[in-house]
């Protein structure tokens, strides 16, 4: 058998390690991304939630005009830092709708009332039902929908300060 | 802090009071969440799909072994979309459009999981070579 063989099971046994090794120091990306991206939004129509506030229907959105589709929660912490940012991207002229996961009326309106209410519309997601239909895996979630209806950008977690300007562009660079 | 030891324990049972904050809702499961669907054969199919569907918040269980809420609501999913007659190939193709081939511990045979089929052939023909060539050397 040739002598330089004998070298292969070495190179392939350091191989591994450098795999593993960087395996261990660079964790995997666990985000789960929606694959609906650049896909219309899929039909739905969900019920109203809290009362003078209409319910979100996939045909509010293809009007020509790109939204904001904000999936939230009551009971969802992060979703209390992300209310003053929504209320800014209100400011900013951009329209955001809402689908409430697994929510109750009296809750919701306290926390609108204490944080804030930026929404045209929220939808009651009792059941997370549209929130699979989105490919959304958890609060908040935010998509960019354009005036075709459909799905743009997923924004995975609450929107910070320093994400205002990529959503802003998102939203205009839809219309 | 200068606390009578009296005080220090009330205290301290109070800390055990304090509500942690779960990520979780205040609502009861979905219906469908633990509920099996009257058809048996239906509610078969829907057990061995839900064991090949990942569960998204947790990750390494499958949506019909995780408690967590999210999971309670794909098994409602699964369960009333099979019950209205939908095969459990068509819900799983529907999650993977929506989460692509991550939301099943199925994965299709693609470029990307290839490798995953082919390694184990090229490694057991490897062994061969090696098997046959040194047998081969040992009869002479």
């Amino acid at each position: 058998m040739k002598k330089w063989l004998w070298w292969v099971p070495v190179l392939a046994f350091v191989a591994l390690i450098v795999v593993l090794a960087s395996g261990l120091f660079l964790p995997a990306d666990r985000t789960v991304r929606s694959a609906m991206i650049g896909q219309p939004l899929p039909e739905f129509a969900l019920r109203a939630i809290v009362p003078g506030k209409p319910g979100l229907a996939s045909t509010d959105f293809a009007t020509g005009q790109p939204r904001l589709l904000n999936v939230f929660a009551s009971w969802c912490a992060p979703c209390i830092a992300e209310a003053p940012i929504l209320m800014r991207l209100k400011a900013a002229g951009v329209p955001i709708d809402g689908v409430a996961i697994r929510d109750t009326t009296p809750a919701l309106q306290a926390f609108l009332a204490r944080n804030g209410d930026p929404f045209y519309r929220i939808g009651n997601d009792r059941d997370s039902q549209v929130q699979f239909a989105l490919g959304s895996s958890g609060v908040p979630e935010s998509f960019v929908i354009d005036g075709q209806g459909r799905i743009l950008h997923q924004h995975i977690g609450d929107i910070k300060a320093a994400d205002v300007p990529t959503i802003i562009a998102a939203i205009k660079g839809a219309e | 802090m200068n606390m009578l030891p009296g005080r220090k324990i009330i205290v301290s049972l109070l800390l055990l009071l304090a509500a942690p904050t779960f990520a979780d809702s205040n609502l009861p499961p979905a219906e469908y969440a633990n509920k099996q669907i009257s058809n048996p054969a239906k509610e078969a199919e829907a057990r061995k799909l839900m064991e090949t569907l990942r569960c998204l918040v947790c990750q390494g269980q499958s949506i019909a072994d995780s408690d967590a809420e999210m999971a309670g609501d794909m098994r409602a999913l699964v369960r009333q979309r099979i019950a209205a007659g939908e095969t459990p190939g068509a819900v799983r193709q529907w999650l993977i459009q929506r989460y692509g081939d991550y939301v099943t511990y199925d994965p299709p045979l693609s470029p990307m999981t290839a490798p995953l089929w082919l390694a184990p052939l090229i490694l057991l023909g490897i062994g061969g070579l090696i098997a046959a060539r040194s047998f081969r050397r040992k009869r002479r």
